[in-house]
C-alpha cells in the first residue's frame, strides 16, 4: 500500500509540485478568472493531455510522435458525433429534406445516417469509442512501425504524414465528417445545454480533475520497472533486447498509453469549446503540442501542463496584436528551448532550486565524489572517465 | 568430434555461414561449446568473431547452418526469445544504462517481469533484492549500489555489464573483449570473476590479450578470414604453425 502511494505521487517534492499543480487549477484560475478566460484554459488545459502524453512516449520513451493530434482529433471526432447526433433531433432538423440527420450531411445530399454513425446515438458507446478508437489506432500504427523497428525521424515523419492523411480524409468526406469545418453547433449533453456558465464551470473542473488523474496514472507508469525501463531503451535499446525484453511491446503500449490521454483530452475539447474540426487534427496542431512539451520540460509530467499553458497564453496574448509574427515566435521558441535548455522550464526549476538549497550542482556528481572516496584506492587505469570527471567537480561546485 | 555426439553439447553451430553483400564474414564454421566449459575464441581483426557471436545471439541472420542450444534450433529465433533460452551476451564497448543507478541497472536486467503488464505491476522484493546486492558484491560493485552508473570508471562498466547478464543466471554467457581497456589490477579481477562465473555455466570469451586469454582458457578456437583455423587447448594452440603465421606471430 505505502509502495503503492509513493508510485502515484513519488518522492515528497513531487507531491509538492502536485499539490501546487492541482491548487492551480482547482482554485486559484477559477477564483482569478471569468467563465470566458476559465473556458479559454480549459482549452488550453485539454492540450495539456497530449504534451502529458508526449512526456510518457517522448520524454521517456523517446519516441518523437509529431502526430499526436491524430488522437487528440479522434477523441474530440466521437465526442463531437454523439453531441451532433443529440443537436440533430427530428424537431429541431425538421426543415432539412431528410429531417434527423446532422445538417452538414442533409447539404451534402446524403438521406440516411452512415453506418458508422450509427453507434454514436449510444453514450455508453460514445464513452467507450472515445477511450478505444485513438489508443487502436495507435496500436495498430505501433505494431506496424515498432515491430519493423521503425524508430527516431522515420517514426516522426510517418506519424506526421498519418496525420496529414487524415486531415485530408476528414475534409474530403465532406458528407460524412463535416469537411473542413468541422462538426459545429454542438449544444446539449444527455439534455444538459453545454453552453451555460454552469456547464462550462463544471466542465472546467472536469477536465482538471480527469488531467491531473492522467499525471498521477502517468507517474506510476514511470515509477516502476516500466519507467526504467523506457529510461533504459532510450539509451542502450540492444541492451535491452538482449536482455530478454521485447522492445518493440514497450514501445508500443507507452504510445497507446500517450494516445489514450490524447483522446481523452480531444473529447473535453469538444465539449468545452462546443466544435471539432480538422485544423486540430493536422500536422500544426501536432507539432505544436510538442512545442509545449518541449518548453514544459519533456521529461516532466507537471512541467509540461505548465509550459501548454504558457505558450497558449503566448499565442493568445501575442496573435491579438501580431497574428502573422506568432507563428516565427513560436518557432524561434522551440529552437531556443531545444537549443539553450533542453529540459524546458522544469529543468530550469530542478537546477535552480537544487543549487539555491544545497549551494552545489545536481546530486549525481555529490554521490559520485562520495562514493569514490568509499572506495578502495582507485585501480590506476580505473579510469579514464572518472578521473577526467574529478578535477571538475570542485569547479562544479563553486558555480 | 563425431556428428553423433552433437546432442551431448550445450551449443552445437554447424556449416554457419552469413554474407554481407557476397562478402563471408563466417563461411561454413562448424564448433561445439561444452557445458561449463570456457572456450576463448581469437583471430585477427575482421576474423569474424565479433559476428560468430552476432549470429548465435540472433543480432545478425545466418545465411545458411545451424545453431543448436541444448539441442533446440535456435537460428531464426528473435533475440529476446534466444536470451530467454539461456543466452546471454556481453557488447564489445560497455552496454549499460548510464541515467539508471548502478542498482537499477541491475534491477531492470533481473528476469521477471518480461511482459508490459507484468512490468507494470512489479516490485522488488527481498529475494530479488538480495540477489541484486549479491551480483552486485561478486562484481565489485557492492559499494556503488546508488552511483549513476554513466559515472562508473570504464572498468567498472564492464563488470556492471556482466553483472547485467549474471543476474538473468545465463547457461551460455558470451563476452566480447571483456578485459580490453582495462588496468592490470582489473584484469586479475576480471580473470578470477570468469573462473568463477564458469563453474556452473558455459562461457565463450573473444579476447586478443594472449596473457589473458592462457589464464582463463579451457579451450581455443582460432578464426581466420570467417572459417575455424585451429581449435584446441592453448598450449596445442601456441605451438600450431597455421595460427603463428597469421595471428600470434606478430
Amino acid at each position: 500500500m505505502i509502495t503503492l502511494t509513493r508510485r502515484l505521487v513519488g518522492s515528497r517534492s513531487d507531491l509538492a509540485a502536485l499539490l501546487v499543480l492541482a491548487a492551480v487549477l482547482l482554485v486559484v484560475m477559477p477564483l482569478t478568472l471569468d467563465i470566458f478566460r476559465l473556458n479559454l484554459v480549459g482549452k488550453y488545459l485539454t492540450y495539456a493531455f497530449v504534451a502529458v502524453g508526449l512526456v510518457l512516449c517522448w520524454g521517456y520513451g523517446g519516441i518523437l510522435s509529431l502526430g499526436q493530434g491524430i488522437f487528440f482529433g479522434l477523441g474530440g471526432y466521437c465526442m463531437a458525433m454523439f453531441l451532433k447526433l443529440e443537436a440533430s433531433d427530428p424537431v429541431t432538423t425538421a426543415i432539412q429534406s431528410t429531417p434527423g440527420i446532422p445538417d452538414f450531411m442533409d447539404w451534402n445530399q446524403l438521406t440516411e445516417l452512415p453506418w458508422f454513425w450509427v453507434p454514436f446515438e449510444s453514450f455508453a458507446f460514445t464513452l467507450f469509442a472515445i477511450l478505444a478508437v485513438p489508443t487502436l489506432f495507435a496500436f495498430l500504427i505501433g505494431v506496424a512501425m515498432f515491430k519493423r523497428r521503425v524508430t527516431g525521424v522515420y517514426f516522426a515523419i510517418i506519424t506526421q504524414s498519418v496525420a496529414a492523411i487524415l486531415t485530408i480524409l476528414i475534409i474530403g468526406q465532406q458528407g460524412l465528417t463535416g469537411g473542413v469545418n468541422g462538426i459545429t453547433d454542438l449544444r446539449t449533453l444527455l439534455g444538459w445545454d453545454i453552453r451555460s456558465d454552469g456547464a462550462k464551470y463544471l466542465l472546467y473542473f472536469l477536465n482538471a480533475a480527469l488531467l491531473l488523474a492522467c499525471i498521477v496514472a502517468g507517474r506510476y507508469i514511470l515509477s516502476g520497472k516500466v519507467g526504467k525501463l523506457l529510461l533504459a531503451l532510450k539509451d542502450k535499446e540492444d541492451r535491452v533486447r538482449f536482455s530478454g525484453y521485447d522492445v518493440s511491446n514497450f514501445k508500443i503500449f507507452v504510445f497507446c498509453v500517450a494516445a489514450l490521454f490524447s483522446a481523452i483530452g480531444g473529447a473535453m475539447f469538444t465539449l468545452q469549446v462546443g466544435f471539432m474540426s480538422p485544423s486540430f487534427v493536422g500536422i500544426v496542431p501536432s507539432i505544436e503540442m510538442v512545442i509545449f512539451a518541449a518548453v514544459g520540460g519533456r521529461v516532466s509530467l507537471i512541467g509540461a501542463v505548465y509550459g501548454t499553458l504558457l505558450v497558449n497564453y503566448g499565442k493568445t496574448a501575442f496573435s491579438e496584436s501580431f497574428p502573422e509574427l506568432w507563428l516565427f515566435l513560436m518557432g524561434a521558441l522551440f529552437i531556443g528551448v531545444v537549443m539553450a535548455f533542453p529540459d524546458g522550464l522544469a529543468g530550469l526549476i530542478r537546477s535552480e532550486r537544487l543549487r539555491r538549497v544545497f549551494g552545489r550542482p545536481p546530486l549525481a556528481a555529490v554521490t559520485r565524489t562520495g562514493a569514490l572516496a568509499a572506495r578502495d584506492p582507485a585501480p590506476p587505469a580505473a579510469s579514464a572517465s572518472a578521473d577526467a570527471a574529478l578535477p571538475h567537480a570542485p569547479t562544479g561546485t563553486d558555480r | 568430434m563425431t556428428a553423433s555426439s552433437n546432442t551431448d553439447f550445450l551449443l552445437a553451430i554447424e556449416n554457419l555461414s552469413v554474407s554481407f553483400d557476397g562478402f563471408k564474414a563466417v563461411n561454413d564454421v562448424t564448433a561445439y561449446v561444452d557445458y561449463n566449459e570456457l572456450r576463448v575464441v581469437i583471430g585477427p581483426n575482421g576474423a569474424g568473431k565479433t559476428t560468430l557471436l552476432d549470429l548465435i545471439c540472433g543480432k545478425t541472420a545466418a545465411s545458411d547452418g545451424s545453431i543448436r542450444f541444448k539441442n533446440r534450433e535456435i537460428t531464426r529465433l528473435p533475440e529476446h526469445r534466444i536470451v530467454r533460452e539461456g543466452i546471454g551476451r556481453k557488447f564489445q564497448t560497455p552496454s549499460i544504462y548510464e541515467n539508471l543507478s548502478v542498482y537499477e541497472n541491475l534491477e531492470v536486467s533481473y528476469p521477471a517481469a518480461r511482459g508490459v503488464f507484468g512490468a507494470l505491476f512489479f516490485h522488488v522484493d527481498e529475494t530479488i533484492d538480495a540477489r541484486i546486492r549479491e551480483i552486485a558484491e561478486s562484481i565489485f560493485l557492492g559499494d556503488c549500489l546508488d552511483l549513476e552508473a554513466g559515472l562508473l570508471s570504464h572498468g567498472q562498466k564492464q563488470w556492471l555489464e556482466i553483472g547485467m547478464l549474471l543476474i538473468q543466471d545465463p547457461e551460455l554467457l558470451m563476452l566480447d573483449e571483456p578485459v580490453a581497456g582495462m588496468s592490470v589490477k582489473e584484469r586479475e579481477q576480471t580473470a578470477e570473476l570468469l573462473k568463477r562465473i564458469c563453474r556452473d555455466r558455459a562461457v565463450i570469451v573473444i579476447e586478443h590479450d594472449m596473457e589473458f586469454v592462457e589464464r582463463i582458457a579451457n579451450r581455443v578456437t582460432v578464426l581466420h578470414q570467417g572459417q575455424v583455423l585451429a581449435e584446441g587447448p592453448m598450449s596445442e594452440i601456441k605451438s600450431n604453425e597455421k595460427v603463428i603465421e597469421v595471428y600470434l606471430g606478430h
